[in-house]
C-alpha cells in the first residue's frame, strides 16, 4: 500500500466517525441546545475531513496522470469546504435562537441568563 | 481504491437514515429542524464522496449550490418558528 | 459606488474560481467564461450592493486584516475545532454533561467582530451562542458543561467561555 492511499484511508476514517459519533449524539442528548451541539460541531468536523480525503485522491491523482481534472476536482471540494465552514454555524445559531424565543426550555440547565432577561 | 469510495457512501447513508428517526420522533418542531440540518452537512459530504465514486465533477459543484440553498432553508425555518415576520 | 465596485469584484472572484480550467485564455478560462462572469458579476453588484457593505464601513478591505485571519484560521482556530470534537466524542459517549445558558461581555463593537466571535464560539469546545443583544453587543452562549460556581456570576469568566477568541476577533475586525 503506497503512503498517500494510507492518508486518505485516515482521513475517511476520522470523518465517518466524527459524522456518527454527531448522529448518536443527536438521538441521544435530552434537548435541543445539547443536540445542536453534537450536530452541528461533529457533522462540520466530519464533513470536512472525508472532503479532505478526496482533496488528497485528486492530488495524488494529479501527480500520477497528469490530468488537470483532478486540479479542478480539489478546488471546488475546497469551496465546498468553505461553505459548509461559514454556513453551518449561522444555521446553528439561527436554530437556537428561534427554539429559545418559541419557549423551549433547556432541560437538566443549571442557569439560564436569557430567561431573566427576557421577563 | 475505488470501493472505498462506495462503502464511505453507504456508511454516509446509514447515519442519514439514523438521523432520520431524530427528524420522526423529536418532541418540538426545533429537534426537527436540527435533525434536517444534520441530514444537509451530510448530504453535501455524500455528494463529494459520489463525485470521485463515479468520476463526475457536476456533483462537487452540485454540493456547492444545495450547500448554500439548505442554509438559506434553514434560516426561514428557524425565522417561521421565532414567529416575528 | 465604492459598494456596488467590491460586490462586483467578489462575485468576479468566486465565478472566475469555479471556472477555472475551462480554457486557454489568460492560462486557465475561454474567453466565453470571461465575459459572460464580468456581465453576471455587475448585474449581481448592481442587484447586492447594499447587502454585502450594509455598515458602510471598509476596514476588512486591509490585506493586513486578511493575513491574520488566515493565521487565526490555520493556527488557534483549527486547533480549538479538533479537541472541541474529542470533547464532543467524551460528552456523547459517557453522557456526563450540566448545561445552561450564561451571559459574556466580549466588548466588541463592530457588527462583523461579534458575527466572527459568535461562529468561532460555536465551532469550538462545548460553547454555542444562542442570542445576542444588538444595543450592547452582549452574547448569551449555551454551555454544555459549567464548572462548578460559574453559574452564580452576572457575567461569566470570557476566558473560560472562549480562550483567546475576543482578543482575535478585536484584531481581526476592530
Amino acid at each position: 500500500m503506497l503512503w498517500w492511499e494510507l492518508v486518505i484511508y485516515i482521513f475517511v476514517a476520522i470523518g465517518l466517525t466524527f459524522n456518527g459519533l454527531g448522529v448518536i449524539g443527536l438521538l441521544r442528548f435530552p434537548d435541543v441546545y445539547t443536540r445542536l451541539h453534537a450536530a452541528t460541531k461533529a457533522t462540520t468536523f466530519g464533513s470536512i475531513f472525508t472532503s479532505l480525503a478526496v482533496i488528497g485522491w485528486a492530488f495524488a491523482q494529479l501527480i500520477s496522470t497528469g490530468n488537470s481534472w483532478n486540479l479542478t476536482l480539489a478546488l471546488h471540494t475546497f469551496f465546498a469546504i468553505i461553505c459548509l465552514l461559514l454556513t453551518n454555524p449561522v444555521g446553528a445559531h439561527a436554530i437556537a435562537r428561534a427554539a429559545h424565543r418559541s419557549g423551549v426550555k433547556p432541560k437538566q440547565a443549571v442557569v439560564d441568563r436569557l430567561e431573566e432577561v427576557k421577563e | 481504491m475505488i470501493d472505498i469510495w462506495f462503502l464511505t457512501a453507504l456508511i454516509l447513508m446509514i447515519w442519514i437514515a439514523l438521523s432520520i428517526i431524530r427528524v420522526a420522533a423529536g418532541p418540538t418542531a426545533a429537534d426537527r429542524v436540527v435533525g434536517l440540518d444534520t441530514i444537509n452537512t451530510i448530504v453535501v459530504a455524500l455528494m463529494i464522496i459520489l463525485s470521485v465514486a463515479y468520476n463526475q465533477l457536476i456533483y462537487v459543484d452540485i454540493a456547492i449550490v444545495y450547500a448554500l440553498l439548505s442554509f438559506v432553508s434553514t434560516l426561514y425555518i428557524a425565522k417561521y418558528l421565532e414567529g416575528g415576520f | 459606488m465604492l459598494p456596488f465596485i467590491i460586490t462586483t469584484i467578489d462575485a468576479l472572484i468566486i465565478y472566475l474560481l469555479l471556472t477555472a480550467g475551462s480554457g486557454d485564455f489568460l492560462y486557465f478560462w475561454s474567453p466565453e467564461e470571461f465575459v459572460m462572469g464580468i456581465f453576471l458579476s455587475i448585474i449581481v453588484g448592481a442587484l447586492a450592493r447594499n447587502y454585502l457593505c450594509h455598515s458602510k464601513n471598509y476596514r476588512m478591505l486591509n490585506p493586513v486584516r486578511w493575513l491574520k485571519f488566515v493565521v487565526y484560521a490555520i493556527g488557534p482556530f483549527l486547533f480549538a475545532m479538533a479537541k472541541a470534537n474529542l470533547d464532543v466524542a467524551y460528552r456523547v459517549i459517557t453522557g456526563k454533561i450540566r448545561p445552561g445558558i450564561v451571559k459574556i461581555d466580549p466588548k466588541l463593537n463592530t457588527d462583523f467582530g461579534v458575527t466572527f466571535l459568535a461562529n468561532s464560539i460555536t465551532l469550538t469546545p462545548g460553547t454555542l451562542s444562542v442570542d445576542v443583544d444588538e444595543d450592547t453587543n452582549v452574547l448569551y452562549v449555551h454551555w454544555i458543561n459549567i464548572p462548578e460556581g460559574e453559574e452564580k456570576k452576572e457575567y461569566a469568566d470570557i476566558k473560560k467561555v472562549c480562550g483567546s477568541f475576543a482578543d482575535w476577533a478585536r484584531r481581526v475586525a476592530e
